[in-house]
């Protein structure tokens, strides 16, 4: 059985959304991905990432992790942030849904995650915090 | 190095990065805005020739563009997109509100 484990914690920091898409890519590889899941992928990270940034913390500088493992030919990733939560999960999920038009969002980012991956689930608790966990079976 | 805002008579072209997320995305937004305003631009071209990555930031950045040139008078459009920011652009309903130009030679 092939099973492979990580996590990682780093700074609500816009430029770690590019470390973050690109260390999951690179967790996944010896899983032999197509190029085209490698930018589904890494397009779910970011989004989720961005949320924890932009929503979750409100540019404040705090701590994110994301644990990510393989099992068999499986990628199961977890971000999760300690910010202000998410009040209705139903609504935030609806395309075109955004809390904030001001800053030029447009509420793209969890159908993109749906998209991109099979399978997206969301726990969230105003003012504790948000994790999204998302999966994906690599085809190769 | 290219600079990423190039005016072209009453186009201004903007060379997209590498990666269009929203680390990369306010700088775009605030130049492009200005110029907008100060060079009677009638078109904006995002030339995706360089792009590697976009995701939702990059949605809003050419959205919000959009937006601000409609009103006065003038057009979004996008060239050399590949596999990639053809499906993220489809996803988001973006395909069919910009004119979309065939690869440049
Ligand atoms: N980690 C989070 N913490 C708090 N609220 C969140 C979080 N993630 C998402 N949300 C809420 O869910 C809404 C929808 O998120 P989604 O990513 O779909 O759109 P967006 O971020 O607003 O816009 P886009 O992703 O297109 O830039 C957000 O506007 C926000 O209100
Ligand atoms: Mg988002």
């Amino acid at each position: 059985m092939r099973e492979n484990n990580m996590k990682l914690e780093f700074d609500s920091r816009s430029e770690n959304e590019g470390f973050a898409r690109i260390a999951v890519a690179a967790f996944v590889t010896p899983l032999n991905p197509t190029l085209e899941e490698i930018e589904d992928i890494k397009t779910a990270v970011s989004e989720a990432v961005t949320n924890s940034i932009i929503h979750g913390y409100g540019e404040r500088i705090e701590k994110i992790t994301l644990t990510a493992s393989i099992k068999e030919n499986q990628l199961f990733v977890e971000i999760q942030d300690f910010g202000c939560g998410i009040e209705n999960i139903e609504k935030a999920m609806e395309p075109m849904y955004t809390t904030r038009p001001d800053l030029e969002r447009s509420g793209m980012g969890f159908a993109f995650m749906e998209a991109f991956m099979d399978d997206i689930h969301i726990e969230s608790e105003v003012n504790k915090g948000t994790t999204i966990y998302m999966n994906k079976k690599i085809m190769g | 190095m290219e600079s990423i805002f190039q005016l072209e008579g009453e186009m201004l072209r903007i060379l997209v990065p590498k990666d269009l997320d929203h680390h990369n995305c306010i700088a775009i937004r605030e130049t492009a805005d200005s110029l907008i305003l100060k060079e009677n631009i009638k078109e904006i071209l995002f030339d995706f020739k360089n792009t590697e990555f976009m995701d939702s930031s990059g949605i809003g950045v050419i959205i919000g563009r959009y937006k601000n040139i409609k009103c006065l008078g003038g057009q979004v459009s996008a060239i050399n997109i590949n596999e990639r920011i053809k499906k993220i652009l489809v996803l988001s309903g973006l395909y069919k509100m910009i004119i979309i130009y065939e690869q440049e030679a």
